[in-house]
């Protein structure tokens, strides 16, 4: 595996190897609970600890834990994080945690969790795996909330219960149930992979006729 | 991956009898997870010692702001617990004061009765809906209507809460109520409108009312019939029951959850 910076594993999670949007992880949440910005906001800040929180004890406990429990190891140390995450949310925001249900305990679930500690953290020292930690943990939210804005918006007419298109809009009801979660990941998706080819096909037109010669293609 | 470090065999376990490969002592692994798993354990009692009196607090503070609100503002309610020999004061034996049913007691500022607030809950649409009615007993009628807990579809069934018209529409009505299509009402006092597009979840209310108020009707009567006095003092000086002490007892966090809602 190629050394990369310090820089690059913040940056990293945040754009190019977005979770949801590139790395199609951490599909559950990005579906069930966007349907408001405030429920977003929640469950990528409850993701966002859970995977700091469980990356830095990954890191330092990566030389004690054997192979052989490894993963065993892992799902206990987020459940405990997850299991924290929930009684906080609770004592804090009762309403937020009586919208989100049983999805703040299936954070444990989360394979975007799982997979940075099973590829990442598990191999790093402590400051990187916070730092790739932090960027996925902020890539996350970005598409949570992209995808919260967006339901929100077409579903209610209102973002964080403001209403912004005014009295006459109908809400498209279908945007905040479960298939508009799908509609809305559809989307947004399309218009990633639209823009990526964009960009390919840019850097292709910029590097001709070299590119074409050396048969090196933009990818 | 990378090759796995291989231990010592007999380190940890002189009885691991288990043939195969292995290349950690099994109560190596044990250990680990067995240490891992005590700390996760200390680390979340930690957090529920913190966490549990605040969660109780907005439980006890959720419950006593919806019995104020369907009981109109009283200047203050007692709990009752129901017991087989009608309601109580004091719990039936056998069950402890947190557990126990209860039904709630306003009184005016003058000390007298206002109605009762009686809890219930039924499968909606979705899952059970919680909800709390104020009952006057004297008139069989409502005084209101708040849902507790519901997960009705977002957009039909959540107007059992969010359609004004219908929670406003429980206020003065008779029992047994019987829910009307809109548009087909006849003015008698037992009638409420059912929301269109969410039948369920209406005739789910309407239904947990009724149920409610066949089972703790002649229970209400008869504690009404003993006349049972309020306290008379102008300030909100709420009852004596545990779940409103816990309430009262951490202002600032009841406080923190109205505000944050």
């Amino acid at each position: 595996m190629r050394e990369t910076t310090p820089r690059e594993d913040l940056i990293r999670g945040i754009w190019k190897e977005n979770p949801v949007l590139v790395q199609l992880l951490g599909l559950c949440p990005a579906l069930a609970v966007t349907n408001t910005v405030p429920n977003a906001i929640a469950m990528g800040l409850a993701t966002f600890f859970v995977l700091m929180g469980s990356s830095l004890l990954v890191s330092l406990a990566k030389n004690w834990i054997p192979s052989e429990v490894r993963i065993s190891a892992y799902i206990l140390i987020i459940a405990t994080f997850v299991t924290i995450a929930d009684l906080v949310l609770a004592a804090v925001v009762p309403l937020i945690h009586k919208e989100l249900g049983a999805f703040i305990a299936l954070i444990v679930v989360n394979c975007m969790i799982l997979g940075r500690q099973e590829a990442f953290a598990s191999k790093r020292p402590v400051g990187r795996s916070l730092l790739d930690a932090a960027g996925t943990g902020t890539g996350f939210m970005i598409a949570m909330l992209m995808m919260g804005t967006f339901r929100e918006v077409l579903g209610n007419g209102s973002v964080m219960g403001i209403s912004v298109l005014g009295e006459n809009f109908e809400p498209w009801i279908v945007m905040i149930l479960p298939p508009g979660g799908f509609l809305t990941l559809g989307f947004i998706l399309l218009a990633f992979g639209w823009w990526k080819e964009r960009q390919a096909e840019a850097i292709r037109v910029r590097q001709w006729p070299h590119g074409v010669a050396s048969g090196e293609e933009a990818a | 991956m990378k090759d796995l470090p291989t231990v010592q065999a007999g380190e940890s376990s002189p009885d691991s009898g288990i043939p195969g490969p292995p290349q950690v002592a099994p109560g190596k692994l044990m250990a680990t997870l067995a240490i891992a798993g005590a700390l996760a354990g200390l680390a979340i009692v930690l957090v529920f010692q913190w966490a549990d009196p605040q969660i109780q607090a907005h439980r006890a503070a959720a419950l006593r702001a919806a019995v104020l609100e369907v009981l109109s503002e009283p200047a203050s309610y007692q709990s009752l617990y129901v017991t087989p020999d009608g309601l109580s004061e004091t719990p039936a034996a056998g069950t402890d004061t947190v557990t126990a049913e209860k039904v709630f007691l306003g009184f005016d500022d003058a000390g007298d009765p206002v109605g009762y607030a009686v809890t219930g809950a039924e499968p909606g649409f979705q899952d059970f809906i919680h909800l709390i009615f104020g009952f006057d007993s004297d008139g069989q009628r409502l005084l209101g209507m708040k849902v507790l807990e519901s997960k009705e579809t977002p957009g039909l069934g959540d107007k059992i809460y969010k359609d004004m018209d219908f929670v406003t529409g429980f206020q003065g009505v008779e029992a047994p109520i019987v829910g009307v299509k809109q548009g087909a009402e006849t003015g008698a006092a037992n009638e409420v409108d059912m929301i269109t597009g969410a039948t369920i979840s209406s005739r789910t209310v309407i239904g947990i009312i009724n149920h409610r108020v066949e089972a703790l009707g002649p229970a209400m009567e008869a504690h009404a019939a003993t006349g049972p006095r309020g306290t008379v003092n102008p300030e909100p000086a709420i009852g004596d029951s545990a779940a409103v002490d816990q309430a009262a007892a951490i202002p600032s966090a009841a406080a923190g959850g109205e505000a944050g809602s």
